[in-house]
């Protein structure tokens, strides 16, 4: 879908610059007369909305970071010390804090979005399997940040994750002393987590630039699944018609962020996490950030160290795989009834694993949680090839122009008549 | 390529080329371990690698927790009845099987490590089905020796090296 950039500049010295580095020639050809699907729905806003959040998270991360203090002793009160003394240094946190939490829900969505309408398909599988990467970073990103303020939940968390590595055989241990620099989590961790903390969000733009470079390789997939044929009919200019639609959905996500930080700012706060770090003793209830309660559950789910996190771990690979796991050829659920259906179900399993990650695990309710657990995988490993083969799809349309204009050309008719 | 005629005998050139090879690999070897290396434990570190106890003033029933190299160790004054529980336990029902005698020096005294081994934290004493430990994050249960006996951690309570200095006074690690 991209070609060679067809801008040409209107003032001289952008003549001048474009013919040494045609910078404005690429903004132009990817942001400005780059051909987007004519009928997109506001699920394809969350591409703009998730560049937005890593931007906040970084100017706001970097704005912590010019006051806050990464050592044991003194990393709980430099956040006192954000939150009561440094000007507008609660806003700025309560900022990263939630900005944090709205990532991953945008981020879920943008990944069901691509589960539903079948975006990682061929030929989408390496953009969807870098974006399965950029996942992965930013859950990273998140538990080093969560363990920043020192509180006793980032304590017991950076406990219990770096642990997940003691499971592997032989070498385990070894490995949970280099990671934490001592014998237990302490000192040098905190330290080493906020240098890794800074680093890892600029290697996710790195990523996101890749993710960008192959969409733009490939296009974009769109609620009918079905590919562009002719850019004439089937495609609208980015800009204006995505641009503005993008700054649309972001003013309405901007409105719910300003509302998280301004009337429930403690709401994804954990409120263990006031307490100072304790390595002597660990809260009575251990949870992780919501955004990450479901791979929890399937830890806890199984009553076998090495198993559990083999399962947490694959839980996340999976979503790797499912170009080759889903077979069938037409891509959006729309045109899919009894995919659809189990989409859904997996949807409220996702959520159910994630109440159950918040519950104290007693025998019934980790019952369920082997339930679900078996139901998350069997979605992927067992309804998706099966239905690849089995299930009967609706027609596809021929085109997108054939799937949205009729209806436009039949409503011009009746509205005339 | 594949004729014999073809093959011809290591020359001068390959064989500089695969010694400069392996030097250079020796070279990026002894540049990318200082990187690796300096993550491990430094030298601060494992030089508090031992602390004294007073545990004259710790009653019969209660467990003391004191630090150890960042962690937690706990120090138990057993009970005549958590001794005998933790001594009548058959060897069959344990899932990391070790006897009471094995892990003590002392009947009265249990001395272990305050990580769960599960995934670290740090259980809660005088709790569980046994009375000995269970640890808050995913339900693992030890007994009065510190043995796992439910729940998903794979091994007992780790002992410590430790050493009776007089009756009164342990020397941890
Ligand atoms: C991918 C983007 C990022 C995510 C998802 C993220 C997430 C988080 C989270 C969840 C916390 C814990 C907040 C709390 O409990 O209050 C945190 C704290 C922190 N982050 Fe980030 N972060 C990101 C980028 C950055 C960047 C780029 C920097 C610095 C350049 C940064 C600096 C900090 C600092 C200094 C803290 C400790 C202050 C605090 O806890 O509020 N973050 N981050
Ligand atoms: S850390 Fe103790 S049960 Fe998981």
């Amino acid at each position: 879908m991209s070609g060679p950039s067809t801008y040409v500049p209107k003032s001289a010295i952008g003549r001048w610059f474009e013919s040494r580095l045609p910078l404005m020639g690429l903004v132009h050809s990817s942001f400005v007369a780059y051909p987007v699907p004519r009928n997109l729905n506001y699920m394809w806003t969350f591409g703009a909305i998730l560049s937005f959040m890593l931007v906040a998270q970084i100017v706001t991360g970097v704005v912590l970071a010019m006051h806050y203090v990464p050592s044991a002793t003194e990393a709980f009160s430099s956040i006192n010390h954000i939150m009561r003394d440094v000007n507008y240094g609660w806003l700025v946190r309560y900022m990263h804090t939630n900005g944090a939490t709205l990532f991953f829900l945008a981020c879920y969505t943008h990944m069901f979005r691509g589960i539903y309408y079948g975006s990682f398909k061929a030929p989408r599988e390496l953009l969807w399997i870098i974006g399965v990467v950029i996942y992965f970073l930013m859950a990273a990103t998140a538990f080093l940040g969560y363990v920043l303020p020192w509180g006793s939940m980032s304590f017991a968390g950076a406990t219990v994750i770096t642990n997940l590595l003691s499971a592997i055989p032989l070498v385990g241990t070894a490995i949970t002393y280099w990671l934490w620099g001592g014998y237990a989590v302490g000192d040098p961790t905190l330290n080493r987590f906020f240098s890794l903390h800074y680093l890892l969000p600029f290697i996710i733009v790195g990523a996101v630039g890749l993710h960008v470079w192959a969409l733009h390789v490939t296009g974009q997939n769109n609620p009918d699944g079905v590919e562009v044929k002719n850019a004439e009919r089937d495609t609208v200019a980015f800009t204006p018609y995505a641009t503005i639609k993008d700054v649309f959905a972001l003013s309405v996500w901007l409105i719910i962020y300003a509302w998280l930080i301004f009337y429930i700012p403690n709401y994804v706060l954990d409120a263990d996490n006031s307490n100072i770090a304790n390595p002597l003793a660990t809260p009575a209830h251990v949870v992780p950030e919501w955004y990450l309660l479901p791979f929890y559950a399937i830890l806890r789910a199984i009553p076998n160290k090495l198993m559990g996190v083999i399962a947490l771990f694959a839980s996340i690979a999976i979503l790797a795989f499912l170009p080759w796991l889903d077979r069938s050829p037409v891509k959006s659920a729309k045109y899919r009834p009894t995919y659809r259906f189990f989409f859904w179900v997996f949807v409220v399993i996702c959520i159910g694993l994630g109440w159950l990650g918040s519950q104290e695990p007693t025998e019934g309710l980790t019952l369920i949680a082997r339930f679900l657990t078996v139901g998350y995988f069997g979605f992927f490993l067992v309804i998706m090839p099966l239905l690849s083969f089995t299930e009967k799809t609706k027609p596809i349309p021929a085109s997108i122009a054939d799937a949205v204009l009729p209806k436009k050309a039949d409503a011009t008719a009746a509205a005339q008549a | 390529m594949a004729s014999a005629a073809t093959v011809e005998a290591p020359n001068r050139r390959d064989f500089l080329f695969l010694t400069a090879g392996a030097v250079g690999a020796v070279g990026v070897a002894a540049v990318v371990w200082p990187l690796v290396d300096q993550m491990n434990p430094d030298a601060s570190t494992l030089a508090l690698a031992s602390t004294e106890v007073d545990i004259g003033a710790i009653p019969e029933g209660q467990i003391v927790t004191v630090k150890w190299r960042g962690g937690p160790v706990f120090i138990r004054h057993r009970t005549k009845k958590e001794i005998e529980d933790a001594e009548n336990v058959p060897l069959g029902e344990l899932r990391d099987p070790q006897t009471d005698q094995s892990r003590v020096k002392k009947r009265e005294w249990l001395i272990v490590i305050g990580v769960c081994t599960h995934l670290g934290c740090v259980p809660l004493g005088q709790e569980g089905k046994y009375e000995g430990w269970l640890c808050p994050c995913h339900g693992s249960i030890y007994d009065t020796s510190g043995r796992i006996r439910q729940g998903p951690a794979p091994l007992n309570l780790a002992v410590p090296e430790y050493a009776f200095l007089t009756d009164t006074r342990v020397k941890i690690g």
